[in-house]
Formats: C-alpha cells, structure tokens, sequence
C-alpha cells in the first residue's frame, strides 16, 4: 500500500514557480577581480568594503569546494553563473518608484508591500535576485529606533556600525561559500537594535530569485544592542526552473549583554521537479554571537525547499550564562537532499544550548543531521540538551546522524536523544479506520512529529509552515 | 446490514478464510468465537479494508453496497467501525486532535458541518464518562504509553463518538480487569440501538454475562462450523472446541 500510494503523491506542486516578466540589469556570466570592482562601484560602496570583499575573493581562490557533506551534485562552474542582476528600474526609494511587475510578484507570494495591504505587525525587506527593493513600515521603525534596511543601504547611512560588525561572526575566511559570498554579496538586511529597545513588530526579509542563471548571494546583519530584544523571520521562493541555482548566503547575528535574537526561517526554494531535474542549491553559513552576558539567541527553521541544503545555523556562546538554541524541521521528498545541523560553541561559564531538528524524509530524499557541540576549557557548568529525530515515508529514503561531541571541561551536563521511526501502515490503516484519509492521515503524523519546533516560530508563520509542510508531503503518499 | 457471502482470503498463499458465510441485521449482536489462529481477526481486518490479504472468493454487502471495492476510510465513512485486537500508538499525535479529525471526516461524508472545538470538547467529555477515562488521556498521543486496558477503553471512546452503523469488536474484552470488563459492556449496551449492528470476537463466555447476544458462531478451518445462542458460548466455555470438531467428522 505504502509503495502504491507513494509513487502516488510524489507529484508535487510548487506554487511560487512563476517568473516575473521586468527588465533586468544583469552581468554577463563570470567572475573575477574586474566583476568585484563594478559591483562595487555599481553600489556606490567606500573603499574598504572593495578591499574587504577583495580579500575574500583571493582568499577564495585558494580554497577548495568542501566535499565532506552528505550530498551529491555536479560540480558548479563558477564562471557560468552571473553575480548580479536587478530590476532596471530605480528602486530602494518609496514605493510607487517599483515596477509594478514586482509588487504584483510580492502580493503573488503574499507579501503585499503596498501601505494598504502589508501585513499587520510585520515589517518585511524586500530582497530581489540582487537587490533589496523595498522595505516596509521603515520609518514607524525609526520612531523607536531601530534601524532595518537594505545592506546597501546601511553601508551609505550606517558605515560604521557596519563596518564595526560585518565579518565580526563570520569572517571571511570563514569556508568556501562565506568567502564567496563575501567577495560577491549584492544585497540582505541589516538590522540594529538600540540599546534597552524591544522591537515593536516582526521583522522579516523575503528573498525571491527571479532571474536565470544568477546567483543569490546576499547578506543579513543583525546587531543586538544590550538589554534588546528583537524576533527577525526570512522566506524565500524561487521560479521552477531545470538548471540548478546557486543560493549562498552568509548570515550574521550579534547579541551583547542581556539582548535576545530570535531569527526564524521557512525556506521554500524550488526543489526541483519530482525526477530531481533543477532547484536551488541552498549553501547557506549562519552563525550568532551571543557576545554579552545573559544573551540569547535562538534559531527556528523550517526548510522544505531546495534541491540540496547545507546549513548550520551555530551559536558561539561567549557571554557567561548566554544560551543558544536551535529548533529545526527539514523536510526532503524526491531527489532533495539536506546535510544541515548546528554548533553550539560553549566558552563563557554557565552557558545553556538545546537542539531539536526533526528531519523528515519521503521519496528518495536524503538526509543527515549534522551537529557539534563544543565546551570548551573556560565553559564552566555548560549545559547542552540535543534530541533529533528523523522521520521516514516510504523505504526509498534515507536518514542519516552524525552528532560530534566535544567536551574540554568536566562539569559540562550533557544529554542526547535520537530516534527514527517509520510512518507505519498499521499507524496509516489504523487512522484510515477511523475515517481519515491516508493523505490527511500523513500530515498529521507529521505535524505531530513537527509540533515542538513549529510551536517556536512566530503565530502567523506557524499556520504557514504547517501548511507548506502538507504542500511539500502531497503525494509522498497517498 | 452486513451480508457475508462464501468469502475466501488468503495471505501469502496461504488460505485462511475458506467460504465464511455470515448475515447481521440491524440491532443485531452476533458473537464469534474460535481457537487461536483460526482467522478471526484476519475476517475483522478484510472488512475494514486492510490491503495485504487478499480476496479469492464470494461477497460482502454493507448497507447496500459493495464493501470489497471501497477504500478503508469510505468503509469508515459508511459506517464500520473495528476495534483493534492490538491498537496501534501513533507518537505525537494527540489523542484528541485524533479523534476529532476522525470525529470530522465521518461528518464531511456525510455532508455534514465539521464540529467546533468547543462542542467537540464537551461531547467528548460526556463520552469520556461512559468509558471511565479520565481527561487526561485525550491530551496523550494516540495509544502512546497506554496500558492494555487502557487502549481498549480508548476503542470504545472512539466508538461512541463515531457512531457507527456496525462496530467490529475484535477481543475488546481480553485483558480488562473485572470493573473494565462491566465498564465496556455497559458502553456497548449503552450504545446499542435497532438500527446498529456488532460483531464480537471474544474468547470467553465472560462478557456475555453481561450482554445479550442473538447469535453465537464458531469459527474453525476458515469457516463458520457451528452457529447457535447464548447456550452455546456456554458450551465451549465448559468443553472447549474438541467436541464442535469430533462432531464434524461425525458429519462427514
Ligand atoms: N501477515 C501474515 N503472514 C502470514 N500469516 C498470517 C499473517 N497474518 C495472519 N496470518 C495467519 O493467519 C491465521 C489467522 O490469524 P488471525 O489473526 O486472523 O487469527 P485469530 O483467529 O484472530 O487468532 P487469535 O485468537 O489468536 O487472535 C494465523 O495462522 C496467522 O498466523
Ligand atoms: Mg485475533
């Protein structure tokens, strides 16, 4: 039964996979020394930045692509991919400047960015292909002073602050994707918080490839300032396509004493068709400082996207007493495959870290969870807490755990869970006995298994992970 | 309500049901017993509908139709309802939202409105009662961590709340203890009405002490070989099943 009904459901609909139709100022493919300097000079950027992201380059020149993730791809050819490409029309200024091409793309997606109908309680950063091209509610956000724009932006307003953070968490050198990244980023976020202010709303960045044969490269920075609070959340989309796309992202999170970050993300990249044809490579750094005292920083994600995701959103807990958490669901059907995970890096004295990743694997989606957890000499009376569970649909995929453990100091308190269950045909006749079908009966295991790390993600993304969870299970089985 | 025909199912190659004939009408109470592996749940499960046993032979009409070609939740939908011999756990998925999934799937087929949450909660609550479970174990996942007993009450609460046209009762009654035993037969008798049906697979004479059976069937060689009343579950209470067999071979 299982088998039949499977094959059944695999054919899944992806419903961001339209194209918009706009003019589009795009480098041709290639990348070297002369392509960094007209990005740069295309965004107007200071000295340093150039020589910062010239560092990078050369730097990466030097590395290798890392091959110890569990997944497979064709190697990337670096000089077909184009570094930018951006609507022509002048954008980042008020909103009746945007092509209306893609302010109907972002109501498409349902993030309205027109005044009347944005979403309540959310301020969103409009990020597309290269470019951030609108940023909502900016200046009731100034009001209390916190400052959200684009990364271009924030290097013209706010260099120093920029200048003071950017690479502070990540730096360049960091891996082979961040110092791409670094080299080429075109746009992101930028996020400050000020001293002693919690954020009045929800702030989110939505990030859409459009463009063929480009990379996404962007960059977000958020900066904690002490005794803050701040509940950042980022989506992307991409158009279906059969070429596979590159998407690295770098981000950064710094939280000084006392400051709380709370960054979600539902990442919903294309996938790739149901024979593994296309989808975006997502190989994304994301890492968070909790550099003062009694910080905090916790990071939910929900990826069901994406034909490959390599992702570790880590925390290094340097402040004593700072905690890290990390809450994830990964979610692989068909031919996507996912090697993501955390670090939990314990220097200062009694810091906490908890991980809970829930993977899911249907089709012959494959997926490892990958983790470490660090305590270092200093760490005095660190605590970790991990649990991952995995999930399989069918008996075509595959899960795989790799938790790495390090501990330098002995009273260090550590606990490890594990599980993998199978959804079984007796749980599946079972629920079809009493009434339900075996497709409802699928989602509600699976939100089950989901409930703990959706429950950490802000109310109105709750209910939309829920249902992207039930769109990216249709026809894993039926 | 429930025809059985001449029906034959084999597993893996192997017959187990040999030509079962059986007829339950509405109000109707049949009770069928037999030895360990003579087939009895293996004829609970082809009528709900589960797919790895396969059909070789003879009908099943339920309520008017032809249970053989519908899917297992249609035949839910239509009311049938079995209660597992061995219910499964289904980990983290609440016991409640469940069973009003359940509860609201059953009502869509019917072209009725889904139940709010709040009417759900105070139906289930008065339900709660009959069966003796505390409110706890609606916030439990499915089955999770429930001792024997326990599951089978749990049968019997989503019985009750399903309400169904006719209720398979596949050993409800092994391993209840004395007060579990009278709880769930009181349920049963509770619900029993002129238009639902029961049939109720049972080792033991024990539970009928406190039902009203109309007919008793012993089931043995993939068929039923013996049919009679409460007298005769009496019977095999007292001499086993040697004496149904050596009558057989009398026959023959
Ligand atoms: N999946 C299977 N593969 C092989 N044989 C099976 C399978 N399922 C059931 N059987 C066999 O079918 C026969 C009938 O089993 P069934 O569970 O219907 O018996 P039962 O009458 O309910 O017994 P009990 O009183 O012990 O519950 C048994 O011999 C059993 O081993
Ligand atoms: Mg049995």
């Amino acid at each position: 039964m299982m088998d039949k009904t499977l094959d059944k459901t695999i054919a899944q609909e992806y419903k961001y996979g339209f194209e918009t139709d706009v003019k589009q100022h795009t480098f041709p493919p290639g990348l070297d020394e002369k392509v960094i300097q007209a990005l740069s000079e295309i965004k107007q950027e200071p000295e340093w930045l150039l020589k910062w992201r010239l560092k990078a380059y050369r730097h990466w020149l030097k590395m290798a692509e890392p091959g110890w993730a569990n997944v497979k791809f064709t190697h990337i050819d670096y000089q077909s991919i184009s570094y930018y490409s951006a609507p022509r029309k002048k954008s980042a200024g008020s909103l009746d400047e945007i092509d209306p091409e893609i302010l109907e793309t972002y109501t498409k997606l349902g993030i309205p960015l027109n005044e009347q109908k944005m979403l309540e309680g959310v301020a969103v950063d409009a990020v597309f292909d290269s470019v951030s091209v609108a940023t909502t509610f900016k200046d009731s956000l100034k009001k209390a002073g916190v400052i959200f724009c684009s990364f271009s932006e924030a290097v013209k307003e706010y260099p120093e602050l920029v200048k003071k953070y950017l690479g502070s968490v990540v730096p360049v050198t960091d891996n082979y994707y961040a110092a791409l990244n670094s080299a080429v980023f075109s746009d992101g976020s930028f996020v400050y918080i000020p001293k002693g202010v919690r954020c009045p709303m929800e702030l989110s960045t939505y990030f859409r490839i459009n463009a063929a044969n480009t990379g996404q490269f962007e960059r977000t920075l958020i900066v904690a300032d002490e005794s803050s609070h701040v509940s950042y959340l980022e989506g992307c989309t991409a158009p279906m396509r059969d070429e596979n796309q590159l998407h690295a992202a770098v981000v950064e999170l710094v939280a000084l004493d006392n400051a709380e970050i709370k960054y979600s993300t539902v990442q919903n990249w294309y996938p790739g068709d149901k024979d593994g044809k296309g989808g975006i490579y997502n190989f994304v750094t994301k890492r968070g400082a909790c550099r003062g005292v009694k910080s905090k920083i916790s990071w939910t994600q929900v990826e069901t996207g994406s034909a490959i995701t390599w992702k570790y959103p880590s925390c290094i807990l340097q402040g004593d007493d700072s905690v890290g958490e990390f809450y994830s669901v990964a979610l692989t059907n068909n031919f996507q495959q996912a090697d993501t995970g955390t670090k939990m890096i314990h220097i200062g004295k009694n810091t906490k870290s908890t991980i809970i990743s829930k993977g899911i694997s249907a089709g012959r989606g494959q997926q490892t969870y990958r983790g470490e957890v660090k305590i270092m000499k200093s760490a005095e009376n660190s605590r970790n807490y991990s649990q991952c569970d995995s999930i399989l649909i069918g008996d075509k995929c595959g899960a795989h755990t790799f938790p790495y453990i390090d501990v330098r100091n002995p009273s260090a308190q550590m606990e490890h869970e594990a599980t993998t269950s199978n959804i079984g045909e007796d749980q599946l006749f079972y629920c079809n006995q009493r009434g339900i079908s075996t497709e409802d009966a699928v989602s509600l295991i699976v939100n089950g298994f989901c409930k703990e790390v959706f429950k950490k993600l802000p109310m109105e993304f709750a209910v939309e992970a829920q249902k992207l969870m039930e769109v990216s299970l249709e026809g894993a089985v039926g | 309500m429930i025809k059985i025909e001449n029906l034959n199912v084999s597993i893996e190659n192997k017959e187990i049901l040999n030509g079962i004939s059986l007829a339950v009408k509405p109000g109707e109470l049949h009770v069928v017993m037999g030895r360990n592996g003579t087939g009895k749940s293996t004829l609970a499960n082809i009528l709900a509908g589960k797919e790895k046993y396969k059909v070789t032979g003879g009908s099943v009409n339920f309520v008017g139709k032809n249970l053989l070609e519908m899917s297992p939740e249609d035949r839910a939908c239509a009311g049938l309802f079995l209660s597992f011999q061995y219910p499964v756990a289904i980990p983290g998925v609440n016991n409640m939202y469940f069973l009003k999934a359940a509860v609201n799937a059953v009502r869509k087929s019917r072209g009725e409105e889904e139940i709010d949450a709040v009417d759900f909660l105070s139906m289930i609550r008065e339900k709660l009662k009959i069966v003796a479970l505390d409110e706890s174990f609606i916030h439990r996942p499915v089955n999770d961590g429930f001792s024997g007993g326990e599951k089978k009450r749990n049968e019997i609460l989503q019985m009750i709340a399903l309400e169904p046209k006719l209720s398979i009762l596949d050993e409800t009654d092994s391993g209840l203890d004395i007060d579990a035993l009278k709880i769930v037969a009181q349920g049963v008798n509770d619900y029993r009405s002129p238009d639902r049906s029961f049939i109720l697979i049972t080792h033991y004479q024990r539970i009928l002490n406190y039902m009203q059976p109309d007919f008793v069937h012993v089931l043995m060689n993939g068929r039923i070989v013996k049919s009679g009343t409460m007298e005769l579950a009496k019977e095999l209470e007292e001499k086993g099943y040697s004496w149904i067999e050596e009558e057989m071979v009398e026959i023959t």
